[in-house]
């Protein structure tokens, strides 16, 4: 079968996969609808962690990302998975006690102001729909290259899916989708990832391969090295970046990814508060064989990529070459003009090559079976699509629950209620798929925006709202307001307002636009901790709401 | 706030600090800090600083966690903190 029916047929199977789940579990109430009446199990919590964390981002670009950057990659590698140890630590167990639906139902009930709800309710909206705008543009990628749609036509089936059982069944329904997703995602991941591994190294494991020696007797890492500076790259074992730098992005992420509010809503879904620590466990369990799988991919997609095109006739070159040459995502220029391709870290380099597409052309580089590409592109499409309901519940949540139900409007049914969230979701999906078919220039821009804010803003006011008894409304909300104010100015500074100067030498303390949250958050903390410091204490009922959350 | 549950937070608290450290010792330390010294060190294939920055690291985070996990339901079952 060609590679084109077997994606139609892998696809198809998922999709009806999801309608089925959704279809029998609909929400029947607002409880449902939220978090899935709390009663989700913690080993189902962590495989739907797992999926609604790892976007198109972690399955089509991470590995891509890394074999371009080479060490440098660990900002992502540590970045986004250190963060599941300070919410496991730091948060999950405790806002499972408080037991309410939203973050901002923390932050507003914590700091006894709606002023603090509010500003919570608008950074969760905008850090969404960030994310959820890259999401279906993935999608759209998916279907284009594999299935022969038109983008637009592979963000519309997108959307259906997704509103049908986003809608439909909230986040019950997100809940059960996302744990077959999370299941199609890792399979579709590792099964390329081991054919690779035991073509190049011999060893089964892509985590030992990464390791081993190749076929000419010498360490595969050793050998990338010595290739990549014989084409005039840095050792892909050393980075480039700054220590600064490295260590401001990790933070950066790591802080983000906890104060990510899709991420930690989840966390409300299980019985209690062990569930919750348990399930934190799990999630980054499901998690991290995905995160160490892919910088073995990385390594390998390098040296295949290296060794295939690298000073060979451009007339012999494969069929994935060509193929992807035709979507514009690889080009070949041949600039001296001896009909072969020269890949080089210089002027003379003739051949570019997208990094996105590492991962989506893996397979094919690799020469593996047709079935595997069409597994491949079933599991970006289960990454892109988890992410994204993720997204669009927390938007739609934020929206009937927060703004509606908690400050506009309290009088509210609880079937209005319900009536006016899946609305909602469905204005969201509208939305979402309209900024994935006309795409603003600047999405990839934007995505340091949402990790910064969610450093900046949400992570200092909920952890100290549970580790402080003292800091008050005043407090937190000047310290999220400096933070935000501080790191999106910043961030528009450099990357919207003058890009051109954005460089090393420009830069605060050498810490880039996407570290910067970092330093946002550190702010956040010493302005809340001094207002709080000058300010009145919080009433006594706050203080025993904060006892009450400590303990189990 | 009652003796139970005050003796109860000390315990966590002093359980975060520890597994943090750990968990920066391991991320921001072998990963980035001391990752070029630790380079020169080889665990078969690997340079160590490397192996920490893009494998090593995740790992030791896993374990933290359900480490947290089995010392705070010791400590539920200890202070008979357990709900329903």
């Amino acid at each position: 079968m060609s590679i084109q029916n077997w994606t139609f047929l892998i696809v198809g199977i998922t999709f009806l996969l999801y309608i089925i789940i959704a279809v029998r579990s609909r929400a029947k109430n607002t409880s449902d609808f939220y978090v899935a009446h709390g009663q989700v199990s913690p080993l189902a919590n962590g495989l739907a962690t797992a999926a609604d964390w790892m976007s198109a981002a972690s399955f089509i670009g991470m590995a891509g990302l890394i074999s371009f950057l080479g060490k440098d990659g660990a900002v992502y590698l540590m970045g986004w998975t250190g963060g599941y140890v300070l919410l496991a630590l730091l948060l999950a167990p405790y806002l499972r006690k408080f037991g309410k639906f939203t973050v901002p139902d923390f932050i507003g009930d914590r700091y006894y102001s709606q002023t603090a709800r509010l500003i919570a309710v608008v950074c969760a909206i905008f850090i969404s729909f960030t994310y959820v705008s890259g999401q279906m543009r993935g999608v759209g990628i998916v279907f284009s290259r594999f299935l022969n749609v038109s983008i637009e036509m592979g963000v519309l089936i997108g959307m259906g899916i997704v509103f049908f059982y986003a809608v439909l069944g909230g986040m019950k329904g997100i809940t059960y989708t996302q744990v077959a997703q999370y299941c199609i995602l890792i399979f579709a991941f590792l099964v390329p990832a081991i054919f690779i591994s035991i073509m190049l190294t011999g060893n089964v494991i892509p985590q030992l391969g990464f390791g081993s020696k190749v076929a000419d007797g010498t360490y595969l890492l050793d050998k990338l090295d010595k290739l990549s500076v014989e084409l005039g790259f840095n050792q892909y074992t050393s980075g480039n970046k700054s220590m600064v730098d490295v260590f401001f992005i990790t933070a950066a992420l790591m802080v983000g990814t906890a104060g990510l509010p899709h991420v930690i809503v989840r966390f409300f879904t299980v019985p209690n508060v062990r569930d919750a620590r348990k399930s934190a466990g799990y999630a980054l369990l499901f998690i991290a064989i995905l995160y160490t799988t892919a910088p073995a991919v990385a390594a390998f997609a390098r040296i295949n990529m290296i060794e295939t095109i690298s000073n060979q006739e451009y007339e012999s070159a494969p069929s994935w070459f060509k193929n992807w040459e035709q979507t514009g995502l690889i080009k070949f220029d041949d600039k001296n003009k001896d009909g072969k391709m020269q890949y080089l870290n210089s002027d003379a380099n003739e051949v570019t090559v997208d990094r996105d597409i590492i991962v989506l052309a893996n397979p094919e580089i690799a020469q593996l079976p047709n079935w595997v590409v069409g597994l491949v592109a079933a599991g970006g499409l289960a990454a892109a699509l988890s992410t994204a309901a993720g997204l669009l519940l927390v938007i739609s949540t934020a929206v009937a629950h927060d703004l509606f139900k908690k400050t506009l409007r309290p009088d509210l049914s609880e079937k209005q209620e319900l009536r006016a969230a899946r609305i909602a979701a469905a204005c969201a999906v509208l939305v979402a798929g309209y900024f994935g078919i006309n795409p603003p220039d600047y999405v990839a821009q934007v995505v340091a925006f949402a990790f910064g804010l969610a450093a900046a803003s949400f992570f200092p006011a909920i952890l100290l709202g549970i580790f402080s008894k003292r800091v008050n409304k005043e407090g937190a909300i000047s310290g999220m307001v400096v933070g935000l104010l501080f790191t999106s100015i910043y961030i528009v500074y450099f990357k919207f307002w003058y890009p051109e100067s954005n460089t090393p030498d420009n830069w605060f303390f050498g810490i880039s636009p996407e570290g910067i949250g970092t330093l946002g958050m550190l702010i956040n903390f010493v302005v809340t901790l001094v207002v709080t410091r000058f300010t009145p204490e919080p009433e006594q009922r706050i203080k025993d709401l904060v006892e009450s959350i400590r303990t189990p | 706030m009652s003796e139970k549950s005050s003796a109860y937070w000390r315990s966590n608290l002093k359980y975060l600090a520890i597994l943090l450290s750990i968990w920066a010792l391991v991320s921001f330390g072998a990963g980035i800090v001391f990752s070029d010294q630790l380079d020169k060190i080889r665990l078969s294939g690997f340079k160590l600083g490397f192996w920490f920055a893009q494998q090593g690291s995740i790992f030791v985070f896993v374990i933290l966690i359900f480490v947290y996990v089995i010392l705070m339901n010791r400590l539920d079952n200890k202070y008979e903190l357990n709900e329903d």
